[in-house]
């Protein structure tokens, strides 16, 4: 019986994983669809999201290495520092502004190419924004703490331990990160599906050119959805800043949306959810039941041999957009 | 080619433009044409004539497709229009409905017609466009929540036409209606073409290889050849040209002839010498 409760214990949290997987899968999801780009650089974008937010939150002084090595002076941080919300809200500000310059700078000259060249633009821009955010806010690894509840539950404990018998762990973070992504995606489901701009956007999606002859400004579209997915990469970042703190390796998160997408479908919304948590519940699962047979460390492989086999038997993943063909 | 009572009252000069595509293909050698207000009027030629590129110059899509005017002029009501972007066009009353319909597929019938009002914030006067277009295509209100994407090519043209008067222009530029269409329905599409041109007093410029129903249709025609306006007039002087009906009507005075014999060597002696 323990063995069971302790099974849909690992279930629940891989569940609270896969929420998480899916916030990043999310952001791609949003670029791929408006601009069939594949945007390498989602994950970097988490991170520098999250830089930015403790930059600013700690009243950091940006590009203060580059100052001080430059002109020998000693800054490091302002004499203030700004509370969560405010703090959100600027690094929001930051990100649009991001949008702005990716978009004025890189997309606008590539309009037309084929994919595989805005795919590599993308690199470059991952590689660029790394950079970009080591140079104004420093490498060191910082804490981020956003006011979000941490820990385990112990409300939960206590209650499941009354009703079963078995205290389930569960942590307050990963309950309130599913929270927040669940608002966010119906935040964006109803954005696109009931109003104008979001209308736009599917219908950027579907055909570039028809949009751009009814009047639509792909600039204006493309800029929105970045900033868009920059906002998606801001809460994901806050999210993992928290549990994890936020560090380079924040980036590399993306790469467990990858398998997510592949799952679920590129152009699926509700399909990068369903990705993310079928990846997060399955691995942890795997991780119980297989791991101990094959010495463990089942995690860091399990999605993306996943993946594959899902590539070999349903490449557009099980919510890609089936793509209409008329005979 | 055109008396000066009618330049007054013309809506759209397009005045010798060339286009390049890639920076290397000349696709139009100098293209001049008029289109008076309130008119239909049709741009004939078979494929590869320069249709499709003279009305993407004139909605400025081409800069999407890697193509560019490089010399001559297209005025719109007097004003110059080459640096506008589409979107700005549309504003002005110009609106395209590409070849092939280009419908948003995942959308349904009424999201695609919607998507026509996005340069529009008067969300009144869009709910009564709507009905409007209902009126003129009631097919469409039977379908209206469907996918655009499942819906039949005429249905298609049909949302396609509706998204574009959904915009309220002055002026629909109009690519290959009938293409891939039964002749029955060609024949409807043509004929609410008409309607709307009569009822809503909007202008058409039209391109089309269906030489014989765009003639029935249209009050003035040019003909392309090559990138090259080979041949214009009223629509009924047109169809009685015995070149247009040899060549593009498939009539002759003696009959129908086979295309072996007439085809090569009038056109070459005539048209390109």
């Amino acid at each position: 019986m323990d063995q069971l409760f302790y099974a849909s214990e690992v279930f629940i949290n891989g569940l609270m994983t896969g929420v998480m997987y899916s916030l990043v899968a999310l952001g791609f999801v949003l670029i791929f669809k408006a601009s069939g780009v594949f945007n390498y650089a989602q994950g970097v974008m988490a991170l520098f999201a999250a830089l930015t937010l403790v930059g600013i939150m700690e009243g950091q002084v940006p590009f203060s290495h580059l100052i001080n090595a430059t002109f020998g002076t000693h800054l490091s941080n302002f004499s203030w520092t700004v509370g969560p919300v405010v703090a959100i809200l600027l690094t929001a500000g930051v990100m649009v502004l991001l949008a702005i310059v990716i978009e004025k700078l890189v997309l606008q000259h590539l309009v037309g190419q084929e994919p595989i060249i805005l795919f590599m633009a993308t690199i470059g821009l991952a590689y660029f924004l790394e950079g970009l955010g080591d140079v104004m806010w420093g490498a060191d690894i910082k804490t981020l703490d956003v006011g979000l509840p941490q820990g385990i539950s112990d409300t939960i404990e206590q209650a499941t331990a009354n009703w079963f018998g078995y205290g389930f762990f569960i942590d307050r973070l990963d309950i309130w990160a599913t929270i927040i992504a669940a608002l966010l995606v119906a935040a964006l489901v109803a954005f696109s599906q009931y109003t104008k701009q979001g209308r736009a956007m599917r219908a950027v999606a579907d055909d570039h050119q028809a949009a751009l002859s009814v009047g639509i400004s792909l600039q204006f579209i493309w800029i929105m959805v970045w900033s868009i997915a920059g906002f998606v990469a801001l809460v994901a970042g806050i999210m993992w800043g928290t549990k994890s703190g936020v560090q380079f390796s924040l980036s590399l998160i993306a790469l467990k949306a990858l398998p997510v997408l592949m799952l679920g479908g590129f152009t699926s919304i509700p399909g990068a959810i369903v990705g993310g948590l079928i990846i997060g519940v399955g691995e942890k699962l795997f991780e119980f039941f297989v791991g101990p047979m094959v010495g463990g460390a089942t995690e860091n492989w399990f999605a993306y041999v996943l993946a594959l086999i899902f590539l070999v038997f349903r490449p557009q993943g099980l919510f890609g957009e089936r793509i209409i063909e008329r005979v | 080619m055109l008396d000066a009572t009618q330049t007054q009252d013309n809506l759209l000069e397009v005045n010798n433009i060339e286009v390049i595509y890639n920076h290397v293909i000349l696709v139009l050698k100098g293209v001049s044409l008029s289109v008076p207000k309130g008119r239909i009027t049709a741009l004939l030629g078979g494929n590869g004539a320069g249709k499709t590129t003279t009305l993407k110059a004139i909605s400025n899509l081409l800069a999407s497709e890697r193509g560019e005017v490089t010399k001559g002029s297209i005025l719109y009501r007097g004003e110059r229009v080459a640096d506008l972007n589409p979107a700005a066009l549309v504003k002005k009353g110009v609106i395209q409905v590409m070849e092939g319909r280009h419908c948003f597929e995942h959308l349904t019938v009424e999201e695609n017609l919607l998507t026509g009002a996005y340069t529009r914030s008067d969300s009144a006067a869009v709910k009564r466009d709507l009905e409007m277009v209902y009126e003129y295509f009631p097919r469409l209100r039977e379908r209206r929540r469907s996918q655009a994407g499942y819906t039949s090519g005429g249905e298609q043209q049909m949302v396609a036409m509706g998204r574009a008067l959904m915009s309220r222009p002055e002026t629909i530029l109009l690519d290959e209606p009938s293409m891939g269409l039964a002749p029955q329905l060609v024949e409807q599409i043509f004929e609410i073409v008409k309607a709307v041109n009569e009822g809503e007093g909007v202008t058409f410029l039209l391109a089309e290889q269906n030489t014989n129903v765009a003639l029935r249709f249209a009050h003035y025609g040019y003909i392309l050849e090559n990138g090259r306006v080979v041949m214009d007039g009223d629509a009924a002087e047109l169809r009685e040209n015995p070149d247009v009906k040899e060549f593009y009507l498939g009539m002759s005075d003696e009959g129908r002839k086979s295309f072996r014999d007439v085809r090569s060597y009038r056109r070459r002696k005539r048209w390109l010498a």
